[in-house]
């Protein structure tokens, strides 16, 4: 038991009201907590409490109540015997009565009642108790904002939680609830109120109930508050939103018939307003009414609803329609809002009330309007706008009525397809089962636009409801529905009629007959179940009019781009429904056609066409893609076979062509899919079997270049998207093709001595370098954990290649590098190697050629060997430095391998690069070569070559598309440009330091490479750092044409840290510096890009603090005005805005 | 100053179609892009409500520039004939065109024949060096001024 004086104590505090809220709120949780632990019982608070509780002093009671309320509220959980409930309930129905201190015992009330059953729960009886007490004592709205709520609350919880409780009060709860929430105004206390007549509708749902009295004034109070007009400002109320608002009050209206009277007339008049939202939430409460108030009361609302419904449709929907092949499928709800509301309400209630709907729709004038005035206008342009407004109104009201169910459709069809027909001229001949026949004359006749657009909603409404229906059988057990009557005996009729709107496009060449006719044709064959509906007959000569649109009207881009979307749509179409009747047509139709393009060579249509058509048809289904696939597979392989053979340049081109195509479609389709890559190992594992058995190559040096970076693409993609069990088998088979076939055998390479490369340069054979090449493109794309074959050789293979000029050795090297295991494995042979053996081979052969004198062991096996070879290397300038440059560009790819692993023994690396960039200087070369050698060897490299060093930087931070990133399975770790970055960037700092100013300017470049492709996030983390050799490598990169783009992206990332704020306090030190570099670079005359940037950045500093900005103000005026007569009007536009806001900080005398 | 609004509600016409240029497919990093009418115009006239153009004051074709020649003429149309603030209108056009255009060019602001009471008066003072350089050494004048060309500068 705790100390009486400690408990009083905690009273004491809370009750006092000059203590601090924290105080008082500490001393009601420790007040809780004793409770809870049973140190303290109820009664024993309340006897302590005594006092508080009866005093005459309203504050202090009110304090003392609130007191007992909250801590009961802390109590929800806690069991509580049934008398002590008992009691305190009469006590706080008893203090509702006590208005000076209310808050308490409505907080007590409510904690009472929500109490769950576990813990004992208030009796009805007493809940009855409550609500007397609260209907006769209680004024809501005299109260103020949180009584209000908690009074709300506790009336919810009442009609929620004692619902028969409550009921049995009858007349004088309602009363007492119209009485308490009439006039509310505060949108929580609305959100409330509003739930509360919706519960008591609930509670009382016969209409001879006693709430039948009260429904006029329950809906009066209610009725003034539609539609929500909320003017919360938007920080005030984040928690209750005006669409929350609207939706509860959506409820209450629906809540109960009894309001129908009311309610839609209310709806209906604000349904023609002018404001949009009161529209749209007419139509939302219109539809939910509809569907709680029931058919019959609905009934004799129907002809004002529908009137009212026709003018929203007929006004809101948009005017023009869209003649895209985007919008040919898939465009079913129009986009405004009001139109796509009102029609799904149009929709409802044609389900609800069906006869009597479709009698108003049949006999409605506007549309028997338009139907005069389609026949009247016979081609869609030359309908006026605000009559083509109308026609699209009746064309989606036809589509909704048709799609409701399959009486209305019926009743469609036959009040509105038949009179269609009759405009059209298809009808009297086609119902007798006549043939239709003499087509020119009534060709102009069909042709009628209107009729044709408003058919195609009909049927396309047909079709959807059919797809909709439980299964394709539902559609053919409805035999004798009239609909189905109908489109049988016309559909043959109704595909002329659309053919023949293109026939007459042909003439006017107008985009809507084009449109019409292929929508048409495309809903009439998308008609699921199989041939019962539309006959095979019409089905393949629809098929057949598409294919010859596709083979002849080529120079009709719209045209063309239509019929091949809506044969797309048709092959998907099938493959979704499984309709393998239709199939085999499409099969025979379109696919063998198609197909056949790729083969034809003299046909007239431009190749890439053809190649868009096949792979989007390919696209439509899995079945066909395979076919198109086959296709596409067997005219590359005929087409290689030319250039293999013959050295066709034709050949060549197609074949590039058709590479593209299956690396650009085909290949990314397979990713999406599932089940296919059998399809590309067979592909991989082809193109390697025919390079095998074709032995003699004629391919001519100019077409070649072009097939076989196009064909290691589509390799390279295959390869990446097998699994690592298919990429076992062909990195095996190339394996297999490259050894047998490559001049010297691998195994010896090893034995050789390196340095025979440069005599070895022009011995391979163009078939040798073909081979080699599409086996790096292999070995670029493989899965890290997929073996590649004796390792050690193809490393030092491609090394070999990769000193030749490959690039691609090159790339495959460092993706070999950064995919190789870094312990040895148990089932390792003695051919494979780990990364740190790999390399050792790289690292030696790479040290012989820029650091020889530093390996002594290396150099004097050198020397003794190949003491000429020796010789031609060092001395001949030309050949050393193209050598240089390529072990470079490949030490680059193998060092970008190891930094995206984070590999350490990228350091070596780029310590070659940074001695390589230092070069001239002397200053980095080591002692030891000092010592041994001066005269012999000095590491003074060609300009050429440092260039190319300071470039392999871009290379190794850099992103890559060929090699090294994720498709290609990668190891990537993450954020290692900013390891790399932050490891870099201080060692060039200091080696600018150490050199002389004049061979500063390729460490320049290359951190320039580095700043660039590092993240600029990173950068602005560095800004003050960075800033120095920023502004020297921009003044560096001007001085060169050739270094624009450099130039350019480097600006860039300026401009960038001063569009920072952090940036920019970082740039207001060095502003001066700044400033003068960006000068210059207005007048850079290479590119406009970087003038525009640079007067970009001038504006953006003057945005600085003014001290440091005011001394430069003339310098920049005078580059300004000189920019203001730039050659490039982009330059000059930002030149005019950038005077303006430095003129603003100027003097007024430099202000003229 | 005047009380209200000298033109309270003007007619407002439609804006034309801006003639767009056709850029060449292959940009040419060093050809010239020579100042022409259409660039004055949109100086003159970003887009804006109520813009210069919709008041019909100023249009493209009342633009002459000679761009070898470093001359532009802008002619003016006060949108009523007794138009107290044509002047300022004026000096408005010559102010943003002596800041947006290169210091070799010569500038004529004229208000077009027969729109204005006092044509000749405006014509002669808006062309008047002293007395534009006097008018904007007037700090009142100067932030009238400036006031009206701030949205164009966004």
């Amino acid at each position: 038991m705790a100390e009486p004086s400690q408990l009083s104590q905690y009273i004491e505090s809370f009750v006092d009201s000059s203590r601090s809220p924290t105080q008082q709120a500490a001393s009601l949780e420790a007040i809780a907590s004793l409770l809870k632990n049973n140190q303290l019982t109820i009664e024993t608070l309340v006897r302590e409490m005594e006092g508080y509780l009866t005093t005459v002093d309203n504050i202090i009671r009110a304090r003392g109540i609130l007191l007992l309320g909250e801590v009961l509220v802390r109590l929800a959980t806690k069991p509580l015997d049934d008398a002590t409930i008992r009691s305190l309930i009469g006590f706080f129905t008893d203090r509702l009565a006590d208005w000076r201190a209310l808050r308490g015992a409505l907080v007590g009330c409510l904690a009472l009642m929500r109490r769950k059953s576990s813990g004992g729960m208030v009796s009805g009886s007493d809940a009855k108790a409550v609500a007397e007490s609260y209907l006769q004592n209680l004024q809501v709205q005299s109260l103020g904002q949180y009584e209000r709520k908690l009074s709300f609350e506790l009336m919810e919880c009442l009609l929620e939680r004692y619902p028969n409780a409550v009921a049995s009060l009858g007349d004088t709860l309602i009363y007492g609830i119209c009485e308490s929430v009439d006039g509310e105004k505060d949108p929580h206390c609305l959100m409330l109120t509003f739930h509360i007549i919706e519960v008591l509708s609930r509670l009382f749902p016969d209409p001879s109930d006693a709430l039948a009295g009260f429904a006029h004034e329950l809906f009066e109070i209610l009725g003034c508050y539609f539609p929500i007009h909320f003017t919360h400002q938007k920080d005030e109320d984040m928690t209750i939103k005006r669409d929350d608002l609207a939706r509860a009050l959506m409820l209450a209206f629906s809540s109960t018939p009894l309001f129908e009277p009311y309610a839609i007339p209310l709806l209906l008049e604000k349904l023609s307003s002018s404001l949009p939202s009161a529209k749209l939430d007419s139509l939302r409460y219109l539809t939910d009414c509809t569907m709680k108030y029931g058919a019959d009361r609905m009934a004799k609302h129907i002809e004002a609803i529908w009137s009212s419904l026709k003018e929203a449709i007929f006004t809101s929907l948009d005017s023009v329609l869209l003649f895209t092949p985007e919008s040919l499928e898939g465009s079913d709800l129009p986009k405004n809002e009001i139109a796509a509301e009102a029609l799904s309400l149009l929709q409802k209630h044609i389900v609800q009330n069906t006869k009597l709907f479709l009698d108003l729709i049949v006999g409605d004038e506007d549309i028997s309007m338009i139907f005069n005035t389609i026949s009247y206008y016979k081609n869609y342009h030359e309908i006026p706008l605000e009559r083509k407004q109308r026609l699209n109104a009746v064309g989606r009201v036809f589509f909704t009525t048709a799609k409701a169910s399959q009486v209305s459709c019926n009743r469609v069809f036959e009040c509105f397809f038949s009179q269609l027909m009759d405009i059209l001229g298809l009808s009297a001949r086609n119902s007798s089962g006549q043939p239709y026949f003499d087509e020119s004359i009534l060709i102009s006749k069909r042709c009628n636009h209107g009729a044709l657009y408003l058919s195609i909603e009909i049927l396309s409404a047909c079709r959807d409801m059919i797809a909709s229906s439980e299964t394709i059988l539902a559609a053919t057990s409805h035999t004798e529905e009239t609909w189905k009557h109908l489109l049988q005996s016309f559909s043959p009729a109704l595909t002329m009629g659309f053919c023949s709107a293109f026939i007459c496009s042909s003439e006017g060449t107008h985009d809507a007959a084009t449109y019409i006719g292929v929508k048409g044709l495309l809903i009439l064959a998308t008609f699921p179940g199989g041939y019962s509906l539309i006959s095979k007959t019409v089905f393949e000569k629809i098929l057949v009019t598409f294919v010859s649109i596709i083979n002849e009207e080529y120079s009709k881009r719209l045209s063309w781009k239509l019929a091949l979307k809506a044969l797309v749509e048709i092959g998907s179409f099938i493959e979704r429904y499984h309709e393998s009747e239709k199939e085999s047509s499409y099969m025979d139709i379109v696919v063998e056609k198609i197909l056949s393009l790729a083969f034809v060579g003299d046909f007239g249509i431009p190749f890439p066409l053809r190649l868009e058509a096949l792979s989007d048809i390919g696209t439509s289904g899995r079945s066909y893609m395979l076919k198109v696939v086959q296709g596409l597979e067997e005219a590359i392989y005929a087409n290689l076979y030319e250039v293999y053979v013959h050295g066709s340049t034709n050949s060549a081109e197609i074949v590039t062509h058709l590479l593209k195509c299956y690396s650009d479609k085909v290949i990314p389709w397979i990713r999406c899919e599932k089940g296919f890559e059998e399809v590309l190992l067979q592909f991989a594992i082809n193109i390697w079997n025919q390079i095998e058995s074709s032995m003699h190559f004629n391919a001519s040096q100019t077409n070649k270049k072009g097939v076989l970076d196009v064909m290691m693409k589509a390799m390279k993609l295959a390869v990446a998207n097998c699994s690592e069990e298919k990429q076992n088998i062909i990195v095996q088979k190339s394996y297999n093709i490259l050894s047998s076939s490559i001049s010297f055998p691998l195994e010896e390479l090893l034995l050789q001595e390196r340095f025979q490369i440069a005599q070895e340069v022009d011995n391979s054979s163009s078939r040798d370098e073909w081979v080699l090449s599409l086996f790096a493109a292999v070995t670029i794309a493989v899965h890290p954990q997929t073996h590649i074959p004796n390792t050690r050789s193809i490393v030092s293979l491609f090394m070999t290649t990769l000193l030749k000029g490959n690039v691609v050795a090159a790339q495959a090297l460092g993706s070999m590098v950064n995919k190789l295991d870094l312990k040895s494995t148990s089932g390792q042979t003695s051919s494979d190697c780990t990364l740190e053996e790999a390399m050792d081979i790289i690292l030696n052969l790479s040290l012989w050629i820029f650091d020889k004198n530093s390996s002594s062991s290396i150099q004097s096996k050198m020397i003794s060997v190949h003491d000429t070879a020796l010789n031609d290397l060092s001395n001949g300038v030309g050949s050393c430095t193209s050598l240089q440059i390529h072990a470079i560009l490949g030490l680059a790819w193998i060092g970008k391998g190891l930094l995206m692993r984070g590999h350490e023994k990228v350091n070596d690396i780029t310590m070659i690069f940074l001695q390589c960039l230092q070069s001239s200087g002397r200053a980095g070369i080591s002692h030891q070569e000092k010592s041994i050698s001066e005269n012999n060897y000095k590491l003074d490299l060609h300009n050429s070559v440092m260039k190319t060093a300071a470039d392999a930087f871009q290379i190794l931070i850099g992103d890559c598309e060929q090699c090294l990133n994720r498709e290609f399975h990668a190891i990537i770790r993450p954020l290692y440009k900013q390891r790399f970055f932050s490891a870099i960037m201080p060692v060039l700092q200091s080696l600018v330091m150490k050199l002389e100013p004049l061979s500063r300017s390729f460490l320049f470049r290359a951190s320039a490479h580095v700043i660039i492709d590092t993240p600029l996030i990173v950068v602005l983390s560095d800004t003050k750092k960075i800033i120095p050799m920023l502004l020297d490598g921009l003044s560096a990169l001007s001085n060169d044409v050739v270094d624009k783009e450099v130039l350019y992206g480097l600006l860039l990332v300026m401009s960038g840290i001063l569009m920072d704020k952090n940036g920019q306090e970082a740039v207001s030190d060095s502003a001066h510096t700044v400033v003068n570099c960006l000068v210059d670079l207005t007048r850079y005359p290479h590119m406009t890009l970087v003038r525009e940037t640079a007067v970009q950045c001038l504006i953006a500093i003057s945005g600085l603090s003014h001290a440091r900005i005011y001394p430069m103000r003339t310098q920049v005026l005078q580059a300004v005005i000189k920019a203001l007569d730039d050659p490039k009007r982009a330059v000059r536009r930002e030149a005019v805005r950038c005077r303006q806001a430095w003129a603003s900080i100027a003097s007024r005398s430099l202000h003229f | 100053m005047v009380s209200g609004l000298i033109n309270a509600n003007p007619i407002v016409y439609e804006k034309k179609e801006r003639r767009v240029r056709n850029e060449a497919a292959v940009p040419d990093e060093y050809a010239v892009e020579p100042i022409d009418q259409l660039e004055i115009f949109d100086i003159l006239d970003p887009e804006h409500p109520y813009s210069l153009e919709e008041l019909k004051v100023i249009t493209e074709d009342a633009i002459e520039v000679d761009n070898e020649r470093s001359y532009v003429r802008v002619t003016f149309t006060p949108t009523v004939e007794h138009c107290s603030m044509a002047t300022v209108i004026g000096l408005c056009l010559r102010v943003k065109l002596m800041r947006s255009l290169p210091s070799r060019y010569k500038m004529d602001i004229r208000v077009a024949p027969g729109t204005h009471a006092t044509e000749a008066a405006v014509n002669k003072q808006l062309n008047d060096k002293e007395r534009v350089a006097a008018a904007l050494e007037n700090p009142n004048l100067l932030d009238m001024v400036d006031e009206c060309l701030a949205p164009s500068y966004a």
